[in-house]
């Protein structure tokens, strides 16, 4: 099928930057949105022209490198994927695709389609983790955990810190990757002893990077690749009062 | 200290307090308002003047003027926030599925915010002693203001604001302060939707009901 691409293209931080529109032949159904991004490149070099940079790691769906905002989505048309893991099937021969990168005072654009997500490895930093020694293993069934629970923190601990929450929010909000941090670990055990710090931290750090309060939009559980769910910011927000 | 009254979380909570402590006084206000149905205005008039009189309704009073104000102060300095989250915005516009009414909240906000100036200057404001005029026969300064077309569409605008207002409102505000639950939150989102919509048709079906008979 053939395409249009308006492609947002900026040379680095600092220069302001463009859509450029290509007009790309030959793409076919079966590839993933990034290899025709690649396709384009392959086209662009041997034209001599300068590649679009843009972000890929896994391509699997797990490193949550890939984002882009595609067509006044995070990740595109299709519900529950990665950019990686979307598919050129879902558009149509004659399309105009509309890609811009990831938007947010807290991701300032690097290159094209790249942006600077130290804003969320700040954060893993300050209270991503719990803290315990190294050595042997324990015994598994030494501390006790409720199915429930187990499984609740599972469900936010598959966050893989893409930012499509942030990209889709109005206000460029990080509750819901934040959430996800706090409730893979407040409903653990292991997760209790650094509770209030952790909550404490992660809030901190979040403002000071200017990401926008939530509105309770929904937009974020809509476009979370991991369907993480907003049950987990109430979490965050109560997790945050006990914290005082 | 500084940082956990100033953080984000810590003013949506203060703001959704705030809101749901106004949530309360609606229906009161309604109550009284539908005493305007009647030819009569003493019932109306003794109303106005327990709220202006009684004591503990004044300890209300001061609770809800700041209420309102603690709720307008936060609800500005968020949004604003909010604006400088994303300096830049996006071409293709925003697609993803979210609570339709929740886009507008300043908007709608800020239409409650100019009724209220409004209304204070015609009502609030005369009982304060700000304003001139007659506290005592506020039946008559509310059937004059009905009797206007332009205020009642003005009104009526109002009012929808209001109800679009509320209903993003009170299903947030339960959020907000941390309560989201597997069964109750449905329930909360569909009192929400009831009450948003009954409490300001009620407001608006007044000056409605006074121009039909």
């Amino acid at each position: 099928m053939n395409i249009t691409l308006e492609i947002w293209r900026q040379k680095n931080k600092e220069t302001k930057g463009q859509f450029v529109t290509y007009k790309l032949e030959g793409v076919s159904s079966e590839m993933t949105f990034l290899e025709m991004l690649d396709y384009l490149n392959e086209k662009l070099v041997k034209e001599g022209g300068d590649p679009v940079a843009f972000d890929s790691d896994c391509r699997e769906g797990i490193c949550g490198m890939c984002g882009l905002y595609i067509n006044g989505r995070p990740n595109g048309p299709k519900e529950g994927v990665t950019t990686c893991q979307l598919s050129m099937s879902v558009f149509n021969d004659g399309d105009t695709i509309t890609v811009e990168p990831w938007r947010s005072k807290a991701f300032p654009v690097i290159k094209d389609l790249v942006v600077d997500r130290t804003s969320f490895d700040k954060l893993i930093e300050a209270g991503g983790y719990i803290s315990v020694n190294t050595g042997a293993a324990p015994e598994a069934n030494s501390i006790l955990v409720k199915k429930e629970n187990a499984d609740r923190a599972f469900e936010a601990g598959i966050c893989i810190g893409c930012g499509s929450c942030v990209a889709a929010c109005k206000n460029a909000s990080a509750m819901l990757f934040v959430s996800a941090k706090i409730s893979q670990f407040a409903l653990l055990p292991q997760g209790k002893v650094e509770a209030k710090e952790r909550v404490r931290a992660l809030v901190q750090t979040m403002d000071e990077f200017g990401f926008g309060n939530c509105s309770n939009t929904g937009a974020c559980e809509a476009e979370c690749p991991k369907e993480i769910k907003l049950v987990n910011i109430a979490r965050l927000n109560r997790e945050y009062y006990k914290a005082y | 200290m500084n940082k956990v009254v100033a953080s984000s979380i810590s003013k949506k909570f203060v703001m959704a307090l705030a809101g749901l402590f106004l949530l309360i006084f609606l229906p009161v206000h309604l109550g009284i308002n539908f005493m305007l149905l009647k030819s009569d205005p003493e019932p109306f008039n003794s109303a106005a003047h327990f709220m202006a009189t009684f004591p503990l309704v004044k300890v209300v009073e001061i609770m809800l003027i700041l209420a309102i104000l603690i709720h307008i102060v936060i609800g500005v300095i968020v949004q604003i926030q909010n604006w400088f989250s994303r300096p830049v915005g996006y071409r293709s516009g925003n697609r993803s599925k979210t609570s339709f009414f929740s886009k507008f909240m300043i908007w709608t906000g800020g239409t409650i915010f100019i009724f209220l100036i409004i209304h204070f200057t015609n009502f609030y404001f005369i009982k304060l002693g700000f304003i001139e005029g007659d506290p005592e026969n506020f039946y008559s300064v509310a059937h004059q203001l009905f009797a206007i077309p332009g205020y009642n569409i003005f009104y009526w605008i109002c009012f929808i604001g209001l109800g679009f207002h509320l209903y993003h409102a009170f299903t947030s505000a339960f959020q907000t302060v941390g309560l989201n639950h597997r069964i109750w939150t449905p329930v909360v989102n569909f009192v929400a939707l009831f009450y948003a919509i009954l409490i300001p048709a009620g407001f608006a079906s007044i000056p409605l009901i006074i121009w039909l008979f």
